[in-house]
Order: C-alpha cells, then sequence, then structure tokens
C-alpha cells in the first residue's frame, strides 16, 4: 500500500506544481498587456490624478515579480481584486467600495457548479449504459446508428444544439423555459427546472463523447484473452460482463467520466451565453468583451483549477484500481 | 410531470411488445437460432427502432397537413427528413459516380467506402469549391448594403410574405443578402480554420517529431512545457488570450483575426505536438531506424525519408480532427463575439445575430430557420470531415489485423 | 456406445480481413478417442487455433464456419443453443491458451479464477474445489500449492501461471482440453517442466487434447497421433512413431528433414591470426542496471561465433555495445586489431560500413514505405558512392546473390514479400554495404522451419563466398549446431562457457551449458521419458537453475 500512497502523492504534487506554473502563465500572459491598466481602465482621456489613483490602488508602481506574489497570495486567501468596471465606477463617480471580484464570482461559482452537476446527474449513467451497450452489441444496426448519432453531435457546435433544443423543447413544444433566469432563494425544483435545458444541451454533448470513450474501452477490454477465457470456461455473458469486464473497465470508464467533466468546462461558456445562465462562464465572456483583466484572470484560474483537479481526479483513480499497483509483488 | 408518465408508459408499451415480438419470432419460425438466442435488450432495440421509424413518418405526413398549426408544429422535422432523404440520394449517387470514374485506385477507393464517407467526401467538396470561388458564386458583395431592400429574413423569396426572389435566403436586418453572407462565411470561417490547422500543424507536428528523434533534454523541455499549456482548457485559454489580443491589435492596428489565428493555432499545436512525438517515437524505436542510424544518415534523411513517410497516415487522420476543432473554436469565439470581426461575413456571428428569430418558430417557422442555417452550415461539415475521419481510422486499424 | 468423443467433419473456416471472406480451413476431418491426445501441427498461419476453437464451437470476431459438423459426445455444437454449449465449456471440454499472463484475469486471484468453474457449473462447492485446485497445483509440480493461488496473476511467473492454467482447466475434469501452443511462450528450461507437467496429469486423469503446437519435438512427447495442416489443407495423419519413422507426404518428409542441416567442421583458427573483432573486458549497463560483466571473446575471419542463451542473458546487449548504440562502461571493441571508438556517432564511415547487422524481426527493420530496391540502393550509394547505372547493377548483382529476381523484386514494397523474402533483403542490405563482419540476431526465429532452413544455408554459401564473419545471437541450440565454428554460453550477463562447436557438444559441460543442451526437445517419442528418469523428478527446471 506504501508504493500507491507514494505515487498518489507524487501526483498530487505534480498537480499542484502544474496550477502554479498555470498561474504564472496567466498573469504573465495579462502583463504582455501593452501601455497601462490605469489607462484602459479609464480611458485615453483621463486625468493624471485619476490615473495616479489608481496605479496606486492596483500596485502597479511594484515589481512584476512582487506583483504576482501579491496577487498570488490573494488568491489564496480569497481576496480576488476589485474589478475594472467595479474601479472605474467608484473613480470617476466617487462612491463607497462596490462588489470585489470574490463576491462577484462566488454566487454564479455556485450556479455553474449546481449546472455542472445536474448534466453530470443525466449524463454520465446514460453515457457508460449507451456505450457498454454499443460495446457488447458493436457491428450491429444499433451500434452504427448510435455511432452516427454521437458523431454528429460531437461535431456541432454547442450553440447549434442549444438552439435546436430550445425550438424543438422551449417554442414549438413549451415544455421547458428557455431563459434560465435563476436567482438567489429560489425553490430547488424551479432552479431545476430552468437549468433542464442548458443541461440537456451539455449533456447532449458530453454524452457522445463520453459513450464513444467508453465503447472504445470496454471494446479494447472484451478483447482481451482473459474474456474469451471467461466465455470459454462456459460462464452466461451476464457473469462475464461482471465479473470478468467491469472490475478491469472500472479504471478505464472513470477516466472517461472524469475527463469529459473536464471537457464540460469548455462548454459551459457557450452554453451559459445562449440561455443567458448566470453562471461563472457567463461572467468570463462579459468580462472579455469589456476587457476587465481581474476578473478575466480570476475565472481562467478557476476554471484552470477545475480542469487540473478532474485530470488529477482520473489519474489518481486509476491507479487506485489497478490491482497490479494494489497488490505488488 | 404528465411528460415524464407518459414517457415511462410508452417504455413499458414497447417493453410489452418486445417480448411478444421475440415470443412471435420463437414461435413462427419454430425456434430458429436467432431468435432463440435473442437477448431481450435485442428484441426492445428492434421495436422501440420502429416505433420512433413510424412516429417519424407520421410527423412528415402532419408537417404536409393543410391544418397551418399542425403543419408549423412539424415544419422542422419535415425539413430534417427531407433533408436527410436528399443528402443520402446525393451522397449515393455521388459515389456511384466516383466508382465509375477517375483512376483505378479512386474508383477502387470509392467501391470500398460506405455511404456516411461519401456523404462526408461529397460535402467537403461542395464546401471547398463555394469557399475557393464564393466571389464568383455569391450574387452580392458579403457586406454590400442593398439600398432601398425591405429587411426580411424569411426564407423563399415569397413575395405574398413580403419577400424577393431576388434574394433567395433573405436579407438581414440592415439589408444584406443572406445567401451571399453564407457564401462569403465558406471562405472566411473555412478558410481561417483550414490556415490555422496547417499553421498549428506546422509547429506542433515539427517540435513533435524533433522531441521524438532527439530525445534527452529537448523532449523533456518541450514536453513539459506542453503539459502546462495543455492544463489550462483551450478556450478559456483563447479567451483570455484574445483579451489581451484585442488591446494589441486596436494599438497596432493589426486586425484581430491574424491573432486569432496565431492564437489558437498555437495552443492547438499542443495537441498535434503530443501526437506527432508519439507516432515519432514509434517509429523511432523500429529496426530500419537504427539501421538507418547505424549506416551514419544524417538527421535531414532520418526525419525526412524513413520518419515522415510512415507518419503520414495518423497525421492525415489527425489533421481532420483538429481542423474540425479548430473550425467549432473559431466559430464559437465568433458567436461570442471575440472571434471573426465585421465586415468579414461568418457562421457564427451570423447565428448570434439572428438567434432570436427562433422564438417566432411557433407562427413563422421560416422565420427559425435563418440562424440555423449557419449553424446547420457549421455542423454539416464539421460531420461530414468527421465522417471521413472515422473511416480513415476504421479502414488503417482493419488493415493491421 | 462408442469411444469416439470428438468428431468434425468437412469442417470449413473463413476469416474476414480485405473486406471480405476469405477460407482459413477448407475441409478438415477430425476424430478423437476418449483419452486419445492428438498433436495438431502446422505453420503459423496454418488455421491450426482457429480449428481448435472450432473444435469447441466457438468462433473469434471476424470468423465464421461455413460449412461441416463438430461432434461432442454425440451434440452437435454448432447447432446447439447457446446454454446448451455453455454447460459443456469448462465443465466437458476445457481451453488452454496460449500466454496465460494474458489469459488470467488481472483483477481477480488465480484461486477464485479457479474455482468459478466447479462452482458455477455446479461441479464441487467453492471449498471443495479449493481444496482440489490445491491438490492439482501440487500434482503440477507448483511451488508453494497451498498458497500459490491466493496470489495475484502479476505475482507469478509466467511458466507457474502456464501450470496454474492447466489446473484450472483440469478443475471440473474435463473430457477433452484444447491445448494451444501452452509452451511457445516460454524459455527452453521452462518449457520442459511445463511440457511434463502436462503430460503427466492429462496421462493420469485419462483426458482427451487436442494439442496445437509448431514445435515437432514437443509435440512428439505429448501425443499419440499427430496430424500435419498445411496452409488450411491436412496434410496427413497418422501414429506419433509412424509418423515420425516413415512420413509419407513430401511437405511432412521436409518438416523433419530440416533438422538435419550441418555444416562441415572448420579447421581451428590458425594461432596468433588477428581476430576480425575483438569484444575486451565489456561491462555494460542500463542506467543504473547493470546487464553485461567482463565479457570477452573473439571473432575471425570467415567464422561464425554463436552466442547462446536464454531471455535476459544479456546477448542481444552485446550485440548493441559492438555496433556502439550502447557505449559499454569500461572494456573496449577492436576491430582488425584497431580500437573502434565506444559510440557509433563518433567512428568513422568506413567503420560504421565493415560492421552490419540483420535484425530478428523483418516486419521492422525494413522501411514500409521504401521498395525493395531503395531499401538495398541506399547503402550502396552512401557508402560506395555508385548512382545511376552502376548503382542499379549492383543492387541487382546483390538480389541475385541473395536468389530473388531482380526484375521481379526491385519495385514491390516489403509487405509484398514473405517473411523469408524480408529477412533476404535485410541481408542484401547488410552485403550492400560489403562489410566483413556481420550481427545476425535471432535471424531466424520468427521464421517458419523450412524458411530457417533456407536463410542458414544461404548464410552459410555468402560466409564461403566473402570470407564473411558472423555473429549469431540464437537460443535455439539446433541453430547452434547447424551454423556456429565457436560458441560463447552467456547467463544473466556473463559468459558461462566459451569454445569450438566440437567441444560444446561433447561432455563434460558447465552445468548450466549441460541444462541448455538438454532441454532442447529431440525428436524421440521418449526423449522426455528418459530425460525425467536421468535428471531425476524433481531435479527438472527451476530447482535445477537454483542450484547453480
Amino acid at each position: 500500500m506504501g508504493n500507491v500512497l507514494s505515487i498518489i502523492l507524487q501526483r498530487l504534487a505534480l498537480g499542484l506544481l502544474t496550477l502554479l506554473i498555470v498561474s504564472i502563465v496567466i498573469f504573465v500572459a495579462v502583463n504582455m498587456l501593452p501601455g497601462d491598466f490605469a489607462e484602459l481602465i479609464l480611458g485615453q482621456g483621463a486625468t493624471p490624478e485619476a490615473v495616479k489613483s489608481i496605479r496606486e490602488d492596483l500596485g502597479l508602481d511594484q515589481s512584476l515579480v512582487s506583483r504576482y506574489f501579491g496577487w498570488l497570495g490573494g488568491m489564496l486567501t480569497g481576496d480576488l481584486g476589485t474589478s475594472f468596471a467595479q474601479l472605474n465606477f467608484q473613480t470617476n463617480m466617487g462612491g463607497g467600495a462596490g462588489k470585489t471580484v470574490a463576491q462577484q464570482i462566488a454566487p454564479r461559482f455556485a450556479n455553474t457548479m449546481f449546472l455542472a452537476m445536474v448534466t453530470a446527474a443525466i449524463a454520465v449513467p446514460v453515457a457508460v449504459t449507451l456505450g457498454i451497450l454499443a460495446a457488447l452489441y458493436r457491428n450491429t444496426i444499433f451500434d452504427r446508428a448510435a455511432n452516427i448519432f454521437t458523431l454528429s453531435s460531437i461535431s456541432s457546435p454547442e450553440f447549434f444544439m442549444a438552439y435546436v433544443l430550445i425550438l424543438f423543447l422551449a417554442v414549438l413544444n413549451p415544455i421547458l423555459p428557455s431563459l434560465s433566469n435563476i436567482y438567489d432563494g429560489m425553490a430547488f425544483s424551479d432552479r431545476l427546472n430552468k437549468s433542464l435545458l442548458p443541461a440537456l444541451t451539455l449533456t447532449l454533448v458530453v454524452t457522445a463523447h463520453m459513450m464513444r470513450m467508453t465503447r472504445a474501452a470496454i471494446i479494447n477490454l472484451l478483447a482481451s484473452p482473459y474474456i474469451e477465457m471467461a466465455r470459454l470456461k462456459g460462464m452466461s455473458p451476464m457473469r462475464v460482463i461482471v465479473k470478468h469486464a467491469l472490475p478491469n473497465a472500472l479504471a478505464p470508464i472513470i477516466n472517461v467520466v472524469a475527463l469529459n467533466l473536464a471537457y464540460l468546462i469548455t462548454g459551459v461558456v457557450v452554453v451559459e451565453v445562449v440561455f443567458v445562465y448566470p453562471g461563472i462562464g457567463q461572467l468570463f465572456v462579459d468580462s472579455v468583451k469589456i476587457r476587465d483583466i481581474p476578473v478575466v484572470q480570476a475565472c481562467c484560474l478557476i476554471f484552470a483549477a477545475a480542469y487540473i483537479l478532474l485530470n488529477l481526479t482520473a489519474d489518481i483513480m486509476s491507479i487506485l484500481s489497478n490491482p497490479r499497483l494494489r497488490h505488488p509483488k | 410531470m404528465s411528460f415524464v408518465i407518459n414517457t415511462i408508459i410508452c417504455l413499458a408499451v414497447i417493453a410489452g411488445a418486445a417480448w411478444a415480438f421475440r415470443r412471435l419470432g420463437q414461435y413462427g419460425t419454430a425456434n430458429a437460432p436467432q431468435y432463440r438466442d435473442m437477448p431481450f435488450g435485442v428484441a426492445f432495440g428492434y421495436v422501440l427502432a420502429l416505433v420512433v421509424l413510424v412516429w417519424l413518418a407520421l410527423a412528415y405526413v402532419a408537417s404536409l397537413s393543410s391544418d397551418t398549426a399542425v403543419a408549423n408544429k412539424f415544419f422542422f422535422l419535415g425539413v430534417a427528413i427531407n433533408g436527410f432523404i436528399l443528402f443520402s440520394i446525393a451522397a449515393w449517387l455521388f459515389r456511384m459516380f466516383g466508382c465509375h470514374v477517375g483512376t483505378q485506385r479512386t474508383r477502387k477507393l470509392f467501391r470500398a467506402m460506405p455511404l456516411t464517407a461519401s456523404f462526408g467526401v461529397m460535402i467537403i467538396l461542395i464546401y471547398a469549391i463555394l469557399a475557393i470561388f464564393a466571389p464568383v458564386i455569391a450574387p452580392y458583395g458579403q457586406d454590400e448594403i442593398l439600398q432601398g431592400v425591405a429587411a426580411n429574413i424569411i426564407p423563399g423569396g415569397d413575395p405574398a410574405l413580403g419577400g424577393d426572389p431576388a434574394f433567395p435566403l433573405g436579407t438581414d436586418q440592415i439589408g444584406r443578402d443572406i445567401m451571399s453572407r453564407l457564401i462569403y462565411g465558406a471562405q472566411n470561417t473555412v478558410g481561417i480554420a483550414f490556415a490555422t490547422t496547417l499553421l498549428a500543424f506546422f509547429i506542433g507536428g515539427s517540435l513533435g517529431f524533433l522531441a521524438a528523434v532527439v530525445g534527452g533534454w529537448t523532449d523533456q523541455v518541450l514536453s513539459r512545457g506542453v503539459d502546462v499549456l495543455m492544463a489550462i482548457p483551450s478556450l478559456i485559454f483563447a479567451l483570455l488570450l484574445m483579451t489581451i489580443a484585442s488591446v494589441w491589435s486596436a494599438r497596432l492596428g493589426i486586425p484581430l483575426t491574424v491573432f486569432m489565428v496565431l492564437i489558437i493555432a498555437v495552443i492547438d499545436s499542443t495537441r498535434v505536438f503530443r501526437l506527432a512525438r508519439a507516432v515519432g517515437q514509434n517509429i523511432v524505436v523500429m529496426d530500419y531506424i537504427e539501421a538507418a542510424k547505424l549506416r551514419g544518415e544524417g538527421m535531414w534523411y532520418l526525419v525526412f525519408r524513413e520518419i515522415l513517410p510512415n507518419a503520414t497516415a495518423p497525421l492525415l487522420a489527425e489533421f481532420g480532427l483538429r481542423f474540425c476543432f479548430v473550425f467549432l473554436t473559431i466559430a464559437a469565439l465568433s458567436f461570442l463575439g471575440v472571434g471573426i470581426q465585421p465586415p468579414l461575413a461568418d457562421w457564427g456571428t451570423m447565428v448570434r445575430d439572428s438567434a432570436a428569430f427562433i422564438n417566432y418558430a411557433q407562427f413563422a417557422p421560416k422565420a427559425a430557420l435563418t440562424p440555423l442555417l449557419a449553424a446547420g452550415a457549421i455542423a454539416l461539415l464539421t460531420v461530414a470531415v468527421n465522417f471521413v475521419v472515422d473511416w480513415m481510422l476504421h479502414r488503417s486499424s482493419g488493415l493491421k489485423e | 456406445m462408442t469411444d469416439t468423443l470428438l468428431e468434425i467433419c468437412g469442417l470449413k473456416l473463413e476469416g474476414r480481413f480485405d473486406e471480405k471472406w476469405n477460407p482459413i480451413i477448407n475441409g478438415v476431418d477430425l476424430t478423437l478417442k476418449k483419452g486419445e491426445v492428438l498433436g495438431l501441427i502446422g505453420e503459423s498461419g496454418a488455421g491450426k487455433s482457429t480449428l481448435g476453437l472450432a473444435a469447441m464451437g466457438f468462433c473469434r470476431d471476424g470468423v465464421r464456419i461455413s460449412a461441416g459438423t463438430v461432434k461432442f459426445d454425440g451434440i452437435d455444437l454448432l447447432t446447439a443453443s447457446a446454454a446448451v454449449k455453455r454447460g459443456l465449456l469448462g465443465k466437458r471440454i476445457a481451453y488452454v491458451a496460449q500466454s496465460a499472463a494474458a489469459s488470467f484475469n488481472p483483477a481477480h486471484r488465480i484461486i477464485d479464477q479457479h474455482v468459478e468453474g466447479p462452482t458455477q457449473h455446479g461441479v464441487m462447492s467453492r471449498a471443495e474445489s479449493e481444496a482440489d485446485g490445491m491438490a492439482l497445483y501440487e500434482k503440477l509440480r507448483l511451488p508453494d500449492p497451498e498458497q500459490i493461488g491466493f496470489r495475484y496473476p502479476h505475482q507469478v511467473s509466467g511458466g507457474q501461471l502456464q501450470r496454474a492454467m492447466t489446473a484450472m482447466a483440469m478443475a471440473c475434469r474435463p473430457d477433452l482440453i484444447i491445448f494451444d501452443e501452452p509452451t511457445t511462450a516460454l524459455d527452453v528450461t521452462t518449457q520442459i517442466e511445463v511440457l511434463a507437467s502436462i503430460r503427466d496429469i492429462v496421462k493420469d486423469f485419462n483426458t482427451a487434447a487436442i494439442y496445437i503446437t509448431h514445435d515437432l519435438a514437443g509435440v512428439a512427447q505429448m501425443a499419440d497421433r499427430i496430424k500435419v495442416l498445411l496452409k488450411g489443407d491436412e496434410v496427413e495423419t497418422a501414429d506419433t512413431r509412424t509418423m515420425l519413422s516413415h512420413p509419407t507426404q513430401e511437405y511432412t518428409k521436409s518438416l523433419w528433414a530440416v533438422r538435419s542441416f550441418e555444416r562441415p567442421l572448420k579447421s581451428p583458427v590458425v594461432a596468433g591470426a588477428v581476430p576480425v573483432v575483438s569484444v575486451q573486458n565489456i561491462d555494460a549497463a542500463y542506467g543504473k542496471a547493470k546487464v553485461l560483466h567482463d565479457v570477452s571473446f573473439d571473432m575471425y575471419e570467415g567464422r561464425t561465433v554463436a552466442v547462446v542463451g536464454e531471455s535476459g542473458s544479456g546477448k542481444s546487449t552485446v550485440a548493441r555495445c559492438i555496433t556502439g548504440l550502447l557505449p559499454p562502461m569500461t572494456g573496449q571493441i577492436s576491430f582488425g586489431g584497431e580500437v573502434m571508438p565506444a559510440d557509433y556517432r563518433k567512428r568513422t564511415k568506413d567503420q560504421l560500413r565493415q560492421v552490419q547487422m540483420i535484425y530478428q524481426m523483418a516486419d521492422t527493420a525494413l522501411n514500409p514505405r521504401m521498395s525493395i530496391g531503395e531499401i538495398i540502393a541506399r547503402p550502396v550509394q552512401f557508402y560506395l558512392g555508385l548512382t545511376g547505372k552502376a548503382k542499379r547493377a549492383r543492387v541487382d548483382a546483390l538480389l541475385e546473390q541473395i536468389e530473388l529476381e531482380p526484375f521481379e523484386y526491385y519495385d514491390r514494397l516489403p509487405s509484398e514479400l514473405s517473411g523469408g523474402q524480408k529477412q533476404r533483403i535485410g541481408i542484401a542490405r547488410a552485403l550492400a554495404a560489403e562489410p566483413k563482419f556481420i550481427i545476425c540476431d535471432e535471424v531466424t526465429s520468427a521464421l517458419d522451419q523450412l524458411v530457417a532452413e533456407g536463410i542458414l544455408r544461404l548464410l552459410a554459401k555468402l560466409q564461403d563466398e566473402l570470407k564473411l564473419s558472423y555473429m549469431f545471437i540464437t537460443h535455439d541450440l539446433a541453430t547452434v549446431r547447424a551454423i556456429a565454428d565457436e560458441v560463447v554460453v552467456m547467463k544473466d550477463g556473463r559468459v558461462v562457457e566459451a569454445g569450438p562447436k566440437k567441444e560444446m557438444f561433447t561432455p563434460p559441460h558447465h552445468p548450466y551449458t549441460d541444462l541448455l543442451l538438454s532441454s532442447v526437445p529431440e525428436m524421440d517419442p521418449d526423449w522426455l521419458t528418459n530425460l525425467l528418469q536421468e535428471r531425476g523428478v524433481d531435479n527438472i527446471g527451476d530447482a535445477a537453475v537454483g542450484k547453480m
């Protein structure tokens, strides 16, 4: 067991290191902006005093390295800074402290997590079941139809899927609402109802990926000699699957699931925009458009962290389910 | 709630029918093996497929109904079914054509081709022609605002609905011909995506082979760098870099599209690097490479004469997949408003601009076609490329056995 | 009730490749009596494994039975329902696969997989079956039979797994076992203990068996009757002793004859002659793992040195040191009396030219995207600077030298050639450099016996014509006997014994050489029995190696 533990610790350390380097990459990328943040915030016609005050507020008079550590420290303690939009508002209009980035992001982050979880709850069981079925009945009509369907849905842009679903499930047959105006203190069932259409869109895209990968993993597995051996020992098809294939399929399936949840992160951005879902993805896109650097930076780091975490989970799960590592020689 | 209950009842009825179907099969064929050993799931699948087909047929009939309320409701299904049948026939004819025209090799290729792949090849050819000859084919310019033409997004050019036969797909809110913009979209969106993929392949491919052949420190540094870049979700990273690029583009006066091509190419080249390195490494361990090294051959000979010719098949398939990915990323960026910039016509932007018309589908189904046309144009090409790539991969994996 | 157990009539099998169904087996008949062992012999691609599975009523994906019947104890396996077949498989018909390591499920312990058959078929309870499993392990001479079952497959060695799989096949005391090349993946010394334990247990339980193999000597020990297959057709069937002593068909005769090729002995090396290549006190390591310890030997003009050893003995590493791919830690390689740089990148073009190599797997040794002509022409142009017509003439001459028609083969791709032809192209490419010294790394082990024999004869002829010296790396002592002048025996990275071939094949030997020599199966049905008596039952395999 000690062996496995040390491998997992190693992976965790590697994940942390990656995250650290990613934070540097993001920070450096943002600092490649020409000129000065202060000008960016206030526009060309700003008064020198206003520029100066913003510069001091942002600590732009310090060196790059000390700014990085300041930013990183802030990130770790939950202080994500103040958005340019808010800062601009304060500086030009006077008035008290507005919302910080953390205050802006927190509720939206929760919303996005909710959407991701609803999607996962639908997509994972459906995709894994269909993937296993497609592998079992491979090269049948069912498998070919599933192949064409999944290929098409992978190939379609998310917004196409979203509009097709809106068309059929919201406009032509008014079953679900097409706008996801979610707010605090909403009843759970209402919230679910409003998130269902974006969740279904994401499900369609993610399911297709997950199903194809599950199918490939299972087919790979079913081709192994020990499955043939189990069949030649006269075991029933059910027993071959449950007893012989499944314990070995667990690692690849977990891997597939985690990888696709990571993929969800990208999909969430477009889908949130289509459905006007108040999640972190929409905030991110809005901030990109108005070049609100602190928000973009923070969102980017959160997305990257989630992505790395999911990949790390996949990695560790597959280590844990490998009998060669669990029972060393 | 009633929707859920209905679904459950339907499934239960189908399950019962499946059981009956298998029983009848066994009884009718005197226990022939195909019914005797049929798992319940397979029987269920047959009945389910039958139910779906019958429903589609009924929906198709309903879409032709004279009652506009009913016809409107099934209009899109009707369009989809018509499209499916039309494309299937076209693909079949195209394959027939390919089987009888051309060199010995292409004929043989077409004969072994499944219908999905020939559909893909056909669509890719059509898009290529549209993209190359867009200025010749398109009746109007992509940013030409037609004076004195009422905006009418309803396709069909039916004067009864306020349309004009000169604009078969209608005109957009500010009076530009939608068909011309769709055709120019092929040139802009596809062309830019193609150029980006080429650039990504050039960067990723050359670095990947370099890492595979040289190994050691070069390989370590390049691979770790790529690991870090790949730890950031690509669309997110692209959006971040586009934010910064937009400032630079304003300052330097270079179009944002140029930055976009560079940014996406670099991000995507990481995936190409991984594949090229893996393929390269598989080839480098071959004995014929060892033989060439021991002969004293130089690096240039090794890469271009020994390695590259053996890497073309997997790289070509990857090129198709990467093209789809780049194409979708660019479409997504444009849809979000930070990709290809006006006045260039492009499909992602067109979807965004006309998305609101979807909500009129109930009363004026044709109005909702406009955003779907552009989105569908994107989907159609990626589906086509994916079908071809799927077939290529299938073929190359089949040859190994 | 007759005593016929299995009856196959006019069985035809087809496989799906190149997008169509192609025949694999074209109508084979086979009958097997209770308790009889039938050996099924054929070269690779003869369709024997497919036939073995079809005897169980089983087809892999992409294979189908197009005609014929398979009757097991009166039950037609091809028309029986899936449930009836499941009742027979594992219980009355069992299977032992070629690679035990891949055929055991890595997620379960060995004993759990062992008891699965008996408990699921309702033959025994779990406790009974476990006890029976341990008894079988003991009978098959597995070490620590009480405990070994509680390990996971990856914790047990290949030879032991193969025996555990035989035990698993025996678990329900079936009437018939299909053995599909059970010893092919094992080392020589392990091979014979597995062979012996399989033979004993089949005899003890009076189980009928079909023993599929390409190893003639092995099957001679096992089978009562032998059936020879060639490209999906039966060549002949006969009682083992009759088959060995009086084969009737030309093909069978030629199979037997392979073993008779042996080159005449050469006179000893002239004292004081300068060796072509001399390996002097080499130590080498991969990273931290040291794989060669103080290896020295000399190779002389026009002679063949065979380097013999099992996998992991370091024989291929010596070749890598000589070619300069793996510079040794200490020691040196000299060529014609001059010390060569250790790293191939530091050698001159001429030094590289003098040492050529022929590889084991011709498939990976030839660039699949180059034509035969290009492959051979490259060293001609690279080393000798020939171009145009002179180059073409030289390539044609080389093709003639390796007995291939130049006009026919010049433009072909490697994939259009057979295994033996590809190996000949490998030889031509080595010859094109006009070297003095060629390393042959297991050049015949991937080939069928007849083809391998052709390659050996060609190499011998070329040596006489061109005064080449060979370093012949092999694990097969029959090849050594055929072609070597001097022999170097290696074990665990050390030279155990070295000397002229005549000395090597006459006692007294180093104990390891002895073990190697005696483990080579002979074409005598009594060989294994005699050997076991000679060694004493406990003294085979693991035990014998462990004592040294």
